[in-house]
């Protein structure tokens, strides 16, 4: 009882911990006192709670709350469009992978076995020193790494589903294969693509905010959390607030995104417990 | 058995040829790492001088052809920056990246499985609470702010620890705590929820009526039967400390492989990266080979299955 309880606390952390990431990206030009951009020689380096700069200035005088609240806009945007991109394409693939079988299924499933022999960040990392920096760049960078998980998954699921009797009872009576693919077998692979989303959307968002902290991504003066960060190291003895707020913000928003994550796996899936 | 580890060698070498493969072809795409390497005045002439020395002239297929015949022979060319080379240099830097690594899943192992049994045993209690929320936490802290906010921490005097670099143990306190967090806090999750669902076999309730201390019940019939899951997740997780210490190796100057390829990717030295990114998935591919015959130890079962397949 308390255990439920517990869980369902968390989540409704989670929910206002993510509400509260998507309240600061969409009304960030609203809320933000200043421009994120703009710098302010007079005030650089201002510590938090100097009047008109809560969290204090960086070392241009820029004032960081609005660069922070900008900076939510920019991970989750990348997040968003790197689940959504992976989750179509990968999604797709290991659709047709698993209904087709074959050498295509075949070929994509050794392709994964590489990108799988390689950590992650330094998959995406790698990719993106060659594809160029930048916020569309790192999209496809991060996406190109990612969309493995979905085709591995979505594979693995349309093999036993196209046993199932639904599926053998619909292409009996002479449903056409695309029919079936997206009428039959696709709905109910959708809740193990979205526990995937779920998983990935917060570990798409840490992984720009480090390849934006080690200089590649994101670039400045662009408020990004990550390049923030990168920012914040030569002056993190004199201005702590540099890199202890940016990185609260990319921590909570981890957090809460995960939090919520793990409630909507329990309400969609009890086996997949991890 | 012999069958299996032949197939085994075959579907690994197959792995490491198709990442060098892609690699190599990516990072022709990449552009021209000549320019970078020469001084700003230099003539057309001598640039291509330069590229005709390193072969970048030739069409790609006959340096995709020497590349391939040079790495089977462990040979990928001259460092374009430190003029060594490339797989020596990468080498040279493996032994800090796995002391690193090797610390770093100690720790995570000594703070995860008890964290993670004590919660599973007494579930619901204020400790099984405590340690589910310090390990969400674990998980959502980014490492390399971590790092930052360790550096600062101890930088204003709390204890004075280095902060750069290798050395005594010292050195070691800061990088190991920043890259075990994160892979802890899912160690300590998943041994929990494997130790429960075991805690429900039966042979435990046969354990327990046969009169057994419940420390033995725990230690010798719960905790050898949840091994499998807890050593999959510790092997993925070595080959991903490898990629975490990317990042740590940068924040805390540590001389490994992950800070020298972060290095390379700057300077597009293509030799150490490829040279790199081989050890990498070799390391990678062993460390899954060694989990796989692991699981031939801790549950004969398994050992008919992966002798047949």
């Amino acid at each position: 009882m308390i255990a439920r309880l517990n869980r369902h606390l968390l989540g409704i952390v989670g929910l206002l911990l993510t509400s509260a990431a998507v309240v600061a990206a969409l009304a960030a030009p609203v809320l933000a006192p200043h421009d994120p951009i703009k710098s302010d020689f007079v005030a650089s380096l201002k510590p938090p709670g100097t009047p008109g700069h809560l969290l204090g200035t960086d070392q241009l005088g820029r004032d960081l709350l609005s660069r922070v609240l900008y900076g939510a806009r920019i991970a989750l945007f990348i997040g968003f469009c790197t689940v959504l991109l992976t989750a179509v394409v990968g999604g797709l693939l290991g659709l047709v992978a698993g209904f087709f079988g074959g050498w295509p299924g075949a070929v994509l499933m050794r392709i994964a076995d590489v990108q799988l022999s390689f950590p992650f960040v330094l998959l995406a990392l790698t990719i993106n020193a060659i594809v160029g920096l930048g916020l569309r760049n790192i999209i496809i960078s991060l996406s190109a790494a990612g969309w493995v998980i979905y085709a591995r998954v979505v594979r693995g699921e349309v093999l036993s589903i196209k046993q199932r009797d639904y599926v053998q009872a619909a292409a009996a009576l002479g449903t056409g294969k695309a029919r079936v693919l997206f009428r039959h077998v696709l709905p109910n692979v959708a809740p193990s693509i979205i526990v995937v989303a779920s998983l990935q959307f917060s570990q798409f968002i840490v992984a720009e905010a480090a390849i934006s902290f080690l200089g590649f991504g994101v670039q400045p003066p662009t408020p990004a959390w990550g390049s923030m960060l990168s920012e914040s190291r030569d002056f993190l003895y004199v201005a702590w607030w540099l890199a202890a707020f940016p990185g609260a913000a990319l921590a909570l928003t981890a957090l809460g995104i995960n939090l919520l994550g793990d409630w909507l796996r329990d309400a969609l899936d009890p086996k997949l417990r991890v | 058995m012999r069958a299996y580890l032949l197939s085994r060698l075959g579907q690994t070498a197959l792995v490491i040829f198709l990442a060098l493969t892609a690699v190599f072809f990516l990072v022709r795409l990449a552009g021209d790492p000549v320019l970078l390497f020469l001084p700003m005045d230099i003539q057309a002439k001598d640039v291509n001088e330069f590229r005709q020395r390193l072969g970048f002239n030739d069409p790609l297929i006959v340096q995709y052809g020497r590349f391939i015949a040079g790495a089977v022979r462990g040979d990928f060319g001259e460092s374009l920056r430190y003029k060594q080379d490339a797989l020596r240099l990468v080498l040279e830097r493996l032994p800090a990246t796995l002391a690193l690594a090797a610390s770093a899943l100690a720790l995570t192992a000594c703070i995860a499985i008890p964290a993670g049994v004590l919660s599973a045993v007494r579930r619901g209690s204020v400790w099984d609470h405590l340690g589910m929320t310090v390990a969400v936490l674990g998980q959502a802290i980014p490492g390399f702010w971590l790092g930052l906010m360790l550096i600062y921490l101890f930088s204003v005097g709390l204890v004075s620890l280095p902060n750069e670099g290798t050395g005594g143990l010292a050195h070691f306190v800061m990088p190991c705590i920043v890259l075990a967090s994160f892979y802890a806090a899912r160690m300590a999750r998943l041994t929990r929820s494997s130790v429960l669902e075991t805690l429900r076999e039966e042979y435990v309730l046969t354990a327990r009526a046969k009169g057994l201390a419940e420390r033995v019940v725990i230690a010798k019939h719960a905790l050898k039967n949840s091994a499998i899951p807890i050593v999959t997740l510790a092997g993925l997780e070595t080959g991903q400390l490898l990629g975490g210490a990317v990042i740590t190796e940068t924040i805390f100057a540590w001389p490994g492989v992950g800070r020298l390829t972060v290095q390379a990717l700057v300077n597009r030295d293509f030799p150490v990266v490829l040279a790199a990114v081989f050890l990498i998935s070799v390391t990678y591919t062993l460390i899954n080979f060694g989990v796989d015959l692991l699981y031939g130890a801790l549950d004969p079962r398994t050992r008919r299955e992966t002798e047949a397949g």
